[in-house]
């Protein structure tokens, strides 16, 4: 793994970023907070947080032109919990298009269910390096009302009412529903998988 | 399958925790960030800490304690106690809590659950509700239980409910610190009632208590304090025994 990598956390107003910050530095790298198109550019990896509600997540993306940059970007680029959804093509909150990185369109859950999920809960079917190191059906964390249903670009899938795609891989990008940051040993493991990934070379 | 949290609960007062605390192995017992360490280390799924100091640099002293707890621990954190505010909530979020817990400053300003779910968002919002049961009715109590309401529990709760809260954490006074066990048939009513997580709290005595929040309690989580505290209970034997009764739990 490359020690000296540049790590940028997209900073657009969303979420509890201080926590992604402070799990990476857990792992001994420093992550900068930017939301400077250049400075994301030259990252070696993107983190892309999101925690609050899409249609106004995407407005704040569109006013900042990120919405533009991010789907370009070439570098691992990591989505997290609402991060991850707003890279899809389109979600039911607040019935916003998305970036249209991955191609499924996010709902919530029906009430058959208690809405939103809390608490923690199983991966399996995993299929990526993403998840080296990590067992079939290990807890995370999660947190959310609205789901990706099962598509094409799923590495691993969660059970709650209905099975759905928990976390997504297509080329450069990657995108996981549940908090790497708070989802313990196997959080931290997940998280140390992405740094490691190296696409450009 | 989405698993029954067990959630220990630190009370601080002036950034220490305040209960005696039985852990031999901690340098530190009064250490928040510490405990806090501990306890994610023993399997706790999620810490709530809850801030009874009545200080003027009371809101300085627990933003600083969620940054340094947020910087150490890698579970989910909510803080709760005495909040009142968008801007004391939003200064919560940014220094790392996952949730924050509002209890009397609902009651007295009910759009304050709005508010900070149009914010922030409702899975970072908590409502705090301690009721007793007086001649058969639940009626929320606020300052800490003190003071009696003509609020009933069910009603209150849906109401909570539509404003946008994410979870309820409910405290039967009738059964905090007796060590008989959780208030089982309210809490199945609330969950049957409403359609968001619910957290049991008040009377966890014995492991048998937490099997039957689950399982009669209908309770989505369980927290508790002192049975922790004094290692009365050890996290990673009372979630082995809810395991083997075939409750879902986090191992």
């Amino acid at each position: 793994m490359k020690e000296n990598q540049k790590i940028v956390i997209i900073d657009y107003g969303a979420g509890n970023i201080q926590s992604i910050k402070f799990a990476i530095k857990r792992l001994g790298f420093e992550a900068i907070l930017s939301s400077d198109a250049e400075q994301i550019r030259q990252a070696d990896k993107v983190i892309f947080p999101g925690v609050g509600e899409a249609g106004s997540a995407m407005k704040m993306l569109r006013s900042t032109g990120l919405d533009e940059l991010i789907p370009k970007l070439e570098q691992p680029v990591l989505g997290i919990c609402l991060g991850m959804q707003l890279m899809c093509t389109h979600s039911e909150e607040g019935n916003t298009t998305g970036l249209g990185i991955f191609d499924a369109d996010v709902k919530r859950f029906d009430n058959s269910v208690k809405v939103p999920q809390i608490g923690w809960n199983q991966i399996t079917n995993l299929n990526s390096h993403l998840f080296d190191n990590v067992k079939n059906g290990e807890y995370v964390y999660l947190v959310h009302s609205y789901y990706v249903p099962e598509c094409a670009d799923e590495i691993a899938r969660t059970e709650y009412g209905v099975n759905y795609s928990t976390a997504l891989h297509r080329d450069n990008f990657y995108g996981v529903q549940f908090h790497p940051e708070k989802s313990s040993k196997t959080g931290e493991q997940i998280l140390e998988n992405f740094l490691k990934l190296d696409l450009r070379n | 399958m989405l698993t029954k949290r067990i959630i220990p609960c630190l009370d601080i007062k002036n950034g220490r925790t305040v209960k005696g605390v039985n852990f031999v192995d901690l340098r530190d017992a009064g250490d928040p960030v510490e405990l806090a360490a501990a306890y994610a280390e023993k399997g706790a799924d999620e810490l709530v800490f809850l801030d009874i100091s009545a200080t003027e640099e009371k809101r300085k002293t627990l933003a600083k304690l969620v940054l340094d707890v947020a910087e150490q621990l890698n579970i989910p954190f909510t803080v709760g106690g005495g909040i009142s505010s968008v801007e004391d909530v939003d200064i919560l979020l940014k220094n790392g809590a996952d949730k924050v817990s509002i209890n009397s400053s609902a009651v007295k300003n009910p759009d304050l659950i709005n508010q900070l779910s149009e914010k922030f968002g409702s899975q970072c919002v908590v409502v705090a509700i301690d009721a007793k049961n007086i001649d058969g009715n639940w009626k929320v109590h606020l300052v800490g239980g003190k003071v009696p309401t003509e609020l009933d529990l069910f009603e209150w709760a849906r109401e909570v409910e539509q404003r946008g809260a994410g979870e309820i954490l409910f405290t039967s006074m009738d059964h905090d610190g007796t060590k008989n066990g959780f208030a089982n048939e309210a809490l199945a009513k609330l969950s049957e009632e409403l359609n968001i997580p619910i957290i049991a709290s008040g009377g966890a005595g014995k492991i048998e208590h937490f099997k039957d929040t689950f399982q009669e309690g209908k309770a989505d989580a369980a927290l508790a304090a002192s049975v922790f505290h004094f290692k009365e209970i050890e996290i990673l034997q009372l979630k082995k025994e809810l395991k083997a009764e075939g409750i879902p739990i986090r191992m």
